[in-house]
């Protein structure tokens, strides 16, 4: 069943890469303007070895920047929903700090912190915090009344309240928050990495266009494409084993 | 004997309206009854009456403006008092959807401190007996909606608690499988020694069901009338035809003002 609904975008996908190659192959475009897929395959081969340098080096950064977001996206979530006075004093902030034009950032974290990892972990945490926080506070928020009256009723402390209700009760929304946060956040790393850097996907993108090497850009696209797919991929089995009640028809 | 006293309860709301004016209702005033050790009080009024308010005055998730509520001649004044004290059954289905049948059932041991292995024992044990032999390791959302509010009856009686207090347990169920229910806790009950105060809109089940039913008014909440119950045991499906049980219920539906 599932595989056969992924049959149908990937003949559309493979009909439009076919016709991108005939097109290019056709008029003769040249292909430092649009190279064709298989000129994109062929510099993805050629490189692969330095791509994988690059590739770990943009996923470190990713994998640090989750981390941190979603241990201060779910601490912040937690104190929010612990005091009214925090909801009321820090929620319309966080909202309002998604008008923060993030790539402008980028250059500032380059003067205060460096050319080194540690801006580019920043972006990456940017992009992931606020989608982790506003998910995982709405899924605190969201607790039925009724399964904290039963518990209340049953003499619960607050600890075994949010223990066993209001945390498992915002996982869904938490995973919800960190399918987008793990979307976004290799475009995160790159942007960073456009800034300043000596590794990673962004600056092979920058370095080859500079080079008129148009497919090697391209191919650099579609690796971020993929990794972000993986990424999200990855998030959904984490889900699933961490919830299977939301998804068995036991 | 007399296991809870609830002398002149009395709670009223205060809802601040859009305009911030304060408005006040009253939800129920001056309740005064008993329950002996034993025995089955079913309450029945007309929705928003304060039935609800009274079990939540009880369970400790409201406190009385005035009145006093004593349990086994000790008195407990303040909700953390009696917090701990009442199973106390919502009308809302509140299974958690993140644990399985049996994980949910022994919740009220595991929140007290008891041990869960023992609680597992003894709840595999009445598994049968409330209809859910063989489904201990489901989800709750893969269960009938019957299904789902026997566990939660199982969940609350494994608690352990001498006095249960049942808010509309078959309110949300289909007709017939609310008779089913209705016959099946018959039989369970002299299973078990429980006090129970058990709330219902349905006068049938009241009746069927309880050895004493109290009348509230509309609101705000007020006992208008205390009947016994004499149907003889053991009582069916059928006991809701015959005479003895239609003039108790002609009494009552006078006392309800319908």
């Amino acid at each position: 069943m599932r595989a056969a609904r992924l049959v149908l975008p990937a003949a559309v996908l493979l009909t439009l890469a076919i016709l991108w190659e005939l097109v290019v192959w056709g008029l003769d475009v040249p292909k430092w303007i649009v190279p064709s897929p298989s000129a994109i395959w062929q510099a993805f081969w050629e490189m692969r070895a330095l791509l994988g340098i690059h590739v770990a080096q943009t996923m470190l950064e990713v994998a640090i920047g989750i981390g941190i977001a979603v241990a201060a996206g779910v601490a912040v979530a937690a104190a929010i929903n612990f005091s009214p006075l925090l909801q009321r004093a820090i929620y319309p902030l966080l909202v309002i700090s998604q008008t923060v034009p993030i790539l402008a950032l980028a250059p500032l974290l380059i003067i205060w912190f460096g050319f080194g990892i540690a801006p580019k972990v920043i972006v990456v945490t940017l992009f992931c915090f606020f989608p982790i926080a506003v998910n995982t506070s709405d899924g605190l928020t969201s607790t039925e009344p009724e399964l904290i009256d039963l518990f209340r009723s049953m003499g619960a402390t607050w600890l075994q309240i949010w223990r066993k209700v209001r945390l498992p009760a915002a996982l869904p929304y938490f995973f919800s928050g960190l399918k987008i946060a793990a979307t976004y956040s290799v475009t995160g790393a790159i942007v960073g990495e456009w800034v300043g850097a000596k590794q990673g996907l962004g600056i092979y993108m920058l370095r080859s266009s500079a080079a008129f090497k148009t497919a090697q850009v391209f191919s650099a696209i579609v690796i971020t494409s993929l990794l972000s797919i993986a990424l999200f991929l990855a998030v959904f089995a984490l889900e699933r084993g961490m919830m299977p009640w939301h998804f068995d028809e036991r | 004997m007399t296991l809870l006293a609830v002398d002149s309860l009395s709670k009223t709301f205060g809802r601040s309206s859009r305009r911030g004016a304060q408005r006040e209702v009253e939800a129920v005033v001056d309740l005064t009854f008993n329950i002996e050790a034993g025995e089955f009080l079913t309450i029945i009024g007309p929705s928003g009456c304060g039935k609800s308010t009274l079990l939540r005055l009880l369970a400790g998730l409201e406190q009385p403006d005035s009145g006093q509520i004593t349990l086994q001649t000790q008195p407990l004044p303040d909700p953390s008092d009696r917090q701990g004290r009442f199973g106390y059954m919502p009308q809302r289905d509140t299974l958690l959807p993140w644990r399985t049948v049996l994980e949910n059932v022994i919740l009220g041991v595991e929140l007290a401190g008891g041990s869960r292995e023992t609680a597992r024992d003894e709840a595999r044990q009445l598994l049968p007996l409330f209809g859910l032999d063989g489904f201990e390791n489901n989800w709750p959302s893969t269960l009938s909606g019957g299904m789902r509010q026997r566990a939660a009856l199982l969940r609350t009686f494994l608690a352990g608690y001498d006095i249960l207090l049942l808010d509309e347990p078959f309110g949300a169920l289909d007709a017939l499988t609310r008779r089913m229910l209705q016959q099946w806790l018959l039989g369970v009950r002299t299973r078990f020694s429980k006090t129970i105060l058990f709330i219902t809109h349905d006068i049938d089940e009241a009746l069927l069901l309880g050895d004493r039913m109290l009348v509230f008014s509309p609101r705000p909440g007020r006992i208008t009338a205390d009947l016994k119950i004499d149907l003889p045991d053991p009582r069916d499906v059928n006991t809701i035809l015959e005479p003895d049980f239609l003039t108790l219920k002609r009494n009552a539906l006078a006392h309800l003002k319908l």
